[in-house]
């Protein structure tokens, strides 16, 4: 057993701290009051191809093995959790639905288009009345002339208000349920596609979030992806990349609110000393890193798992994703604690991962849902 | 329990006057970082403003339970209000009221009682917080009064009090004895509040830094004896803490009575998500949770109320728990409602963005084991 992390990781993960801390870091604060982020990072961040890391090289991406990725992801969520988190939609759901299950046709299409960033993609699973429990879904798609004629509302998706390309998940056969559900490309612009009001939410503020909606809307039969019928199975399968994903951020969320803490309590004095010299807060100290060290390894140990055995790796990806997003809620809590009244104020960076570091425990599945996942594998070889 | 009919007939009547009259403005007020002026003269015809002090300085005194139910019942819709009120009654009106000379209550009460305007205490320093005996702002004696220069920060109400009371040292004289009260009138020459602070939570309630410079105060604002602000403070926090403490079971109540609601509601497969056993068993350890800190609070109220002469244990566990209960209960809400509770359709992400300053606002969770400790030490010497 060996717990170094090997070349490659260590350049991407080097590679995009580099990123984090010189492009992101500095604007993350404008970035979270504005609500926005500049063209021009995302511009970037698609030359130095963060927007193919998991497609391979023949459609132009950096085809990195997942444990590269998730050190890559956990650097750039340190830098700005909300500019990561289009990435992770982007590559390991809408990419990886493609890559994974996609006709060469389509592959052809905007696979390359892709992992330049040209094409953004966003992922429509949610549901007003679906979310936990994805397989009662109700967005219809009924095949007419050579389309697919869609219609229904989809909620929080990521990256909707400026995404090209929309994975979208519909039922084709009401009466199989989750069984009778499709996955099917929709194109920006395609008539009977309508956005949302952009959604006011806790934290994460630039990240674009909306509902999606479909009024008769028509999709060609050809932007079917897998096999009709095959969406559940899909969307399931996708969930351990993306799950990797949020564990990753959420440590990079945690790693980069103890950074500020631990500076903070050492340049903070009172009872004329620095506040690091009292062991309330030398052993929350201690049990910030703890937990961010545990985090971290069991991230790692599910993206490497997840390379060699599959959707075996499921029940890991989602003690990873739970334990992390937890553990990042707790960390940050505490860093605000650390700084006082500073750490209540948005002058200071902890404030924002306090508010950011909440939806790592809700989204890609809640915690309860991590706990579902979990305990159905648990027996299982 | 320890409320009376008359309490909880006064809790229906405050409740009704916060969900009708401040509640409309609740999220309104959290967006643009801004309290409606008329809501201040709203809660003031409700009788709100003077709650510990007698009707011959204009005020409409009540019991301490009462007040602290008045405090609970508008942070379980308001959090801002929450803190507009229990900064202004138990640390802007009552030192006047307990330490002030008569000609300083009948001159300075009326106005901030029932004559509409708000209240402030000026204690923390930039470089003294939780060690507040480390103040550094100065006042030095001059003819008919003394000459103030230094800076107060996270002063809540700071710019919309008229009334301030302040401390500051009165002598060169290391330690807290050298430490006085003063009363001062915003618009004085020399005093200033800085620009209004943007904060994580309780955005409505207008907190500044308070600059003096070469501020000219007069022998009469000194309120009591030269060199008891330490002592005084002390007795004041141990009351304030009180209502910091309803503030955090309010929040609690209020998140936890949407949670309840939403939980009964919201199907997912096939049941209202409350007859999951994982939600049921977070809603009973919410309920218990905040009936536990209900407890704590009342009881360091009645204390209070019965005159002893210290309760600093009783209010310090009061706040230390009922603030981490609202932390906890909070979060668990926003967990209940998934993905709604992370948007801002729904009051709960507010609601615990609000809550945590009720760890770090009149002294931190740390301050308060501190307090509880030195009790304990004390008691069996």
């Amino acid at each position: 057993m060996d717990f170094e992390l090997g070349e490659d990781q260590i350049l991407m993960r080097d590679a995009a701290r580099d990123f984090a801390e010189k492009k992101l870091m500095p604007i993350a604060e404008k970035m979270d009051e504005e609500e926005k982020v500049p063209p021009e990072i995302y511009k970037e961040l698609g030359e130095l191809g963060y927007f193919g890391m998991l497609l391979p090289e023949k459609y132009g991406g950096l085809d990195l093995d997942t444990l590269s990725y998730a050190c890559a992801m956990e650097e750039l969520a340190r830098g700005s959790a909300a500019v990561m988190l289009g990435l992770s939609v982007h590559n390991s759901l809408c990419c990886k639905a493609i890559l994974d299950w996609g006709s060469d046709c389509l592959k052809d299409k905007y696979l390359p288009r892709m992992a330049t960033g040209e094409v953004l993609g966003a992922y429509c699973l949610s549901e007003p009345g679906s979310g936990t429990d994805a397989g009662s879904l109700t967005c219809q798609a009924i095949e007419k002339d050579g389309h697919f004629i869609l219609n229904g509302t989809k909620s929080w998706v990521t990256s909707a208000g400026f995404a090209d390309l929309f994975v979208v998940f519909v039922s084709t056969e009401r009466s199989l349920g989750p069984k009778g559900i499709s996955c099917l490309l929709v194109e920006k612009g395609a008539k009977g596609l309508e956005l949302g009001a952009k959604e006011k939410k806790m934290g994460l503020k630039p990240s674009d979030t909306r509902q999606v909606m479909f009024a008769d809307c028509e999709v060609p039969v050809s932007n079917l992806i897998g096999e009709r019928n095959q969406g559940f199975k899909i969307a399931l399968s996708l969930l351990d990349g993306g799950r990797i994903g949020i564990a990753s951020q959420a440590v990079g969320i945690a790693q980069a609110a103890f950074e500020e803490a631990y500076k903070y309590a050492h340049e903070r004095i009172q009872f004329e000393q620095p506040i690091a010299n009292f062991q309330a807060i030398q052993f929350k100290l201690a049990d910030m890193a703890l937990k961010i060290e545990a985090a971290r390894l069991l991230t790692y140990s599910a993206a490497w798992k997840k390379d060699r055995i599959g959707r075996e790796a499921s029940k890991y990806c989602s003690m990873a994703k739970l334990f992390a997003s937890e553990a990042a809620n707790w960390v940050t809590n505490q860093a605000v604690q650390i700084h006082g009244g500073y750490g209540y104020v948005k002058e200071y960076a902890v404030e924002r991962y306090f508010r950011d570091a909440r939806v790592t425990e809700i989204y890609e599945g809640t915690s309860e849902a991590q706990r579902m996942v979990i305990f159905r594998n648990l027996g299982k070889k | 329990m320890w409320t009376t009919e008359a309490h909880e007939k006064y809790r229906l009547k405050v409740r009704e006057f916060a969900e009708a009259v401040l509640g409309p403005y609740a999220a309104l007020m959290d967006e643009e970082n801004h309290y409606p002026d008329h809501l201040v003269a709203k809660m003031n015809e409700f009788g709100l403003l003077g709650m510990t002090v007698e009707q011959k300085y204009g005020g409409t005194i009540v019991d301490t339970m009462t007040y602290i139910i008045a405090v609970e019942e508008v942070s379980r819709v308001c959090g801002s209000s929450g803190i507009i009120l229990a900064a202004h009654n138990s640390l802007g009106c009552w030192p006047i009221y307990a330490f002030g000379t008569e000609e300083q209550k009948l001159r300075y009460l009326p106005e901030i009682t029932t004559g509409g305007k708000l209240a402030a205490f000026g204690l923390t320093e930039p470089g003294a917080g939780s060690d507040a005996g480390a103040t550094k702002t100065f006042a030095e004696k001059v003819d008919g009064g003394f000459k103030v220069n230094g800076t107060k920060c996270w002063i809540t109400n700071g710019g919309s009090a008229s009334t301030i009371i302040f401390t500051a040292r009165t002598s060169h004289a290391p330690g807290a004895h050298s430490i006085s009260s003063f009363i001062v009138k915003a618009g004085t020459k020399g005093f200033s509040a800085g620009k209004k602070e943007n904060k994580l939570g309780l955005r409505g309630s207008d907190t500044r830094f308070l600059h003096f410079d070469d501020c000219f105060v007069s022998d009469c604002d000194l309120l009591g004896l030269a060199g008891s602000g330490f002592k005084q403070f002390m007795k004041t926090l141990d009351g304030g803490r009180i209502s910091i403490a309803a503030m955090g079971l309010g929040l609690a109540q209020g998140a936890f009575d949407i949670a309840v609601k939403y939980a009964k509601q919201r199907q997912q497969f096939g049941q209202a998500i409350a007859e999951h056993q994982a939600v049921a068993f977070k809603l009973a350890d919410m309920a218990a949770q905040i009936q536990a800190a209900r407890h704590l609070v009342y009881h360091a109220a009645e204390l209070k109320e019965a005159g002893i002469e210290r309760f600093s244990k009783e209010s310090a566990m009061a706040k230390l728990y009922a603030s981490e209960v609202g932390n906890f209960v909070t979060y668990q809400a926003m967990m209940i409602l998934g993905a709604e509770g992370y948007g801002q359709r729904y009051a709960v992400e507010r609601m615990h963005r609000d809550v945590k300053l009720c760890e770090i606002g009149e002294g931190t969770s740390e301050i308060q084991r501190l307090v509880i400790a030195r009790s304990i030490m004390k008691e069996v010497e």
